[in-house]
């Protein structure tokens, strides 16, 4: 059965391939990174880099470049100017439309043209590692107990981390003060050194402390825990934190997309061709091992589910974000 | 013990051949890429990453790493040639580097930058051996107070200099400031000073800055003066190399206590480009000749290229694209590497020492090369710098608008030339000016807005005091030494 997988996939794949065959990139095409350099949506890119050269998934080479400047505004505005050139392909998070709500940065996710979501990053609570709090019933319990002084530590302001911090608030009835740092990582250092008190951090972002004890996971904000996988302490898989939901916490489900995109005004041929292209990225081994080590859950959106998705998120983020105040119209 | 028992281990991965090719390339890669401004370390830790993706992952750090160091190098060569820092922390090396190669003492200038950037680099690398845990666990006490301090501390150690007019001084880290502010800020995530420009979305790029006011701004007032840099007829020999080598022993001093000042600044993570700073503002304090440095002495290249290399933990940019590597090569950062991943990471740390003495060797025989540059004609060679210069500026984010901002900063570096305002406040506040703001609100944040915060452990206390003594010190002594004439300094 092994030995033919490959040859069913190829052949599932042929009627598709022979009918879009009349658009391919000339050149080289350019992979619009929207994050700082080593983030979360640089790997992103360099994964999707990774699984199209070693499969020789595009005759033409690839180029990343990074564009976090301004939260990532800076690449969006890169790749907004780039109209009808498809040979640029941003690569981002729900930062594409929260971004311009918060802040007067010269795009808006409607200059862009999304090709797919690809995967999609978890948030979780943590705490210390020798932090007494044993579950998320003792975490509400314990910022209850501090009466206001709970401080919760994140990425970037008026972005996810932030949000969730504020769902958090609504769901438990208590005040949290929300301590912005440049990145996850950053947030995480400052945690484990026992200077704040939680953070919300994608997986990713925690499993090098994770795996030496020093910060720990309370729960998942899904409706599902995560994929079953192996071991990543001693004694628990990424399986084994159990949603947020089912501890009491009433925020049902709560995720980060990545997301690539083409800029505006481009030809329906060149989109079909990326969306195909990513729709084979997504099969290839590389590119499940990547979304199994970053422990993020791979479902690919593509056409109308991807715009149906977009503006569902949008208008829950502009909701938010109307009634704290933060709306820069 | 167990420690020297792991580094033996590492040696036996470094020093194979494969491994010390990759380190060849890897430093010679890296001059090239330090050399040319605007380029710097972690666009050739970007350039380099895809073709790590087949290595085995300690090959792949190998070469990055001496990526890294061979950038480092090479960043100080146009510095001290052409006053264009190559990389954030060797601008401190101009102040007296580039003053000594138009004495015709170029030669001398890189040798002793080379020389101590290795010395301070081995003495990082040992302190990392021996002390990599306690020094990990010491980092975990800093938080966003201590971190307002550090910066604190390195800005009290360059700005309470003499020289120019306080008033003056205050201006230039003003706007230094301000520059520092443009674009995202990152504790209320609204834009500030962008005036509605896309372009200034992703805030004012330090290097540009640098690269106009440092070396256009040099080469409108060389112009200007006489035409011609004076080390056009110097005598350029490798002896002078052997000379400073000889020569260097007796600075020992700087040495020292610049390598401690870059391992203190690596351990507190301030930053290469701080620790650069504050060791030539203790050095110049500290100094016999005060009144000398700036006008090309030594010890005005040897303390900032000891610190900047000190421990060798590469600069926040560089080490966040390496950690992205990491991943990639399916490794986790983070303190368990040392308990997973033994042969990685020992491997990395032997081949810091390997790779050092094969970048200093390196480098020490491209020094009469470079040194030979500047006897081409001036008016050949200024051509070449803003050609330079310009496509270096462009190399920063592709931008044509950073073109416009570097020339623009050209026409300012002149100009504080010539109302004598001094430069090295503004780049010193662009560097940590966003960094510090970022740790002082959150401070604020943290503990209810209440200043107390930098007085709230002993950490924190010792080092803004410090700071202060430091801050005030200059006003101190020369309040003290002017009770019998009449004042004459404004104060700050």
């Amino acid at each position: 059965m092994n030995k033919l997988a490959p040859l069913a996939f190829a052949m599932a794949l042929l009627p598709a391939s022979a009918a879009l065959a009349e658009w391919k990139p000339s050149k080289a095409v350019e992979f619009v990174v929207t994050a700082g350099a080593g983030g979360g949506t640089d790997i992103f890119a360099r994964a999707v880099q990774a699984a199209v050269q070693k499969n020789n998934l595009m005759s033409q080479p690839i180029i990343v470049t990074i564009k976090g400047g301004g939260s990532g505004a800076e690449g969006y505005v890169y790749t907004k100017s780039a109209e009808g050139d498809p040979h640029k392909l941003v690569f981002g998070t729900h930062n594409m439309y929260v971004l311009p709500l918060a802040a007067k940065v010269a795009f808006t996710h409607r200059d862009l043209t999304p090709i797919a979501a690809m995967v999609f990053d978890e948030f979780m609570i943590w705490v210390k590692g020798d932090s007494p709090i044993k579950d998320a019933k003792g975490f509400v319990e314990a910022v209850k107990a501090k009466g206001g002084q709970w401080k919760m530590a994140g990425a970037q302001s008026k972005d996810s981390d932030e949000l969730v911090t504020k769902l958090l608030d609504k769901a438990i009835g208590a005040k949290i003060i929300y301590v912005p740092y440049k990145s996850g990582g950053e947030a995480d250092v400052q945690l484990s050194g026992g200077h704040l008190d939680s953070h919300v951090n994608n997986p990713a972002e925690s499993v090098g402390n994770w795996k030496a004890g020093k910060v720990r996971p309370l729960c998942v904000f899904n409706r599902e825990p995560l994929a079953a996988g192996p071991k990543v302490t001693e004694t628990q898989a990424w399986s084994d934190i159990p949603t947020c939901r089912s501890q009491g916490i009433a925020i049902d489900q709560f995720q980060q997309p990545r997301i690539a995109s083409l800029p505006g005004k481009v030809p329906a041929e060149a989109v079909a061709f990326y969306q195909d292209l990513l729709r084979k990225v997504a099969e290839t081994p590389e590119w499940k091992e990547y979304v199994a080590r970053t422990a993020q859950s791979g479902r690919v959106l593509i056409g109308g589910d991807l715009t149906k998705f977009i503006d569902g998120d949008y208008v829950r983020f502009q909701a938010v974000f109307k009634e704290e105040g933060w709306l820069v119209q | 013990m167990d420690n020297i028992g792991d580094l033996l281990h590492g040696f036996q991965v470094a020093l194979t051949g494969y491994h010390l090719m990759l380190m060849v390339v890897g430093v010679l890669f890296g001059i090239l890429v330090g050399v040319l401004p605007g380029l710097g370390a972690p666009n050739g830790v970007t350039l380099l990453i895809p073709l790590t993706f087949t290595m085995e992952p300690v090959s792949a750090i190998i070469l990055l790493a001496s990526m890294y160091w061979g950038a480092l190098f090479g960043g100080s060569t146009t510095s001290i040639l052409f006053n264009i820092p190559g990389e954030p922390s060797s601008v401190a090396t101009t102040f007296d580097g580039h003053p000594m190669a138009k004495q015709g003492r170029a030669t001398e200038a890189l040798s002793y930058a080379f020389l101590s950037a290795a010395f301070g680099a081995l003495f990082g690398v040992v302190v990392i051996t021996l002390l990599a845990g306690p020094a990990a666990t010491f980092a975990h006490k800093f938080s966003s107070p201590e971190y307002f301090a550090v910066y604190f501390l390195a800005f009290a150690c360059f700005v309470g200099l003499g020289g120019a007019s306080p008033f003056k001084t205050l201006v230039s880290a003003g706007m230094g400031f301000s520059l520092a502010a443009v674009g995202m800020d990152t504790i209320s995530g609204s834009l500030r000073l962008t005036f509605e420009l896309p372009d200034l979305i992703k805030g004012v790029s330090f290097l540009v800055a640098v690269i106009g006011l440092f070396g256009i701004g040099e080469l409108i007032a060389t112009m200007e003066e006489r035409l011609e840099f004076r080390g056009v007829h110097a005598r350029i020999s490798p002896r002078d190399v052997l000379k400073t080598i000889a020569a260097l022993p007796s600075y020992w001093v700087v040495l020292v206590r610049s390598s401690l000042v870059g391992c203190w600044m690596g351990i507190t993570p301030g930053g290469p480009t701080a620790a650069s700073f504050m060791s030539y503002g203790l050095a110049r304090r500290f100094a016999p000749r005060t009144g000398e440095f700036g006008k090309g002495v030594p010890e005005g290249v040897i303390a900032p290229e000891a610190a900047d290399l000190a421990l060798g933990i590469p600069g926040s940019a560089t080490a966040a694209v390496m950690m992205g590597g990491l991943m990639i090569w399916g490794l986790h950062p983070g303190p368990m590497l040392f308990v997973d991943q033994k042969s990685f990471v020992w491997g990395l740390i032997a081949s810091m020492y390997v790779a050092n003495v094969v970048a200093v060797v390196l480098v020490l025989f491209t020094v009469p090369l470079f040194a030979a540059i500047l006897r081409i004609p001036f008016a050949i060679i200024a051509p070449l710098i803003v050609v330079v210069c310009f496509v270096s500026a462009w190399t920063v984010s592709s931008s044509p608008f950073d073109l416009w901002l570097a020339f623009l900063f050209g026409l300012i570096g002149y100009l504080f030339k010539k109302c004598e305002y001094p430069i090295a406040p503004l780049v010193l506040a662009m560097v940590i000016g966003d960094k510090a703001e970022d740790a002082f609100r959150q401070s604020m944040i943290i503990h209810g807005g209440s200043l107390g915060a930098f007085w709230s452990n002993w950490l924190c206390g010792t080092i803004m005091t410090l700071g202060f003594v430091l801050l005030l010190w200059p006003l101190v002594s020369s309040a003290l030494q002017r009770t019998k004439s009449p004042p004459a300094s404004a104060g700050g």
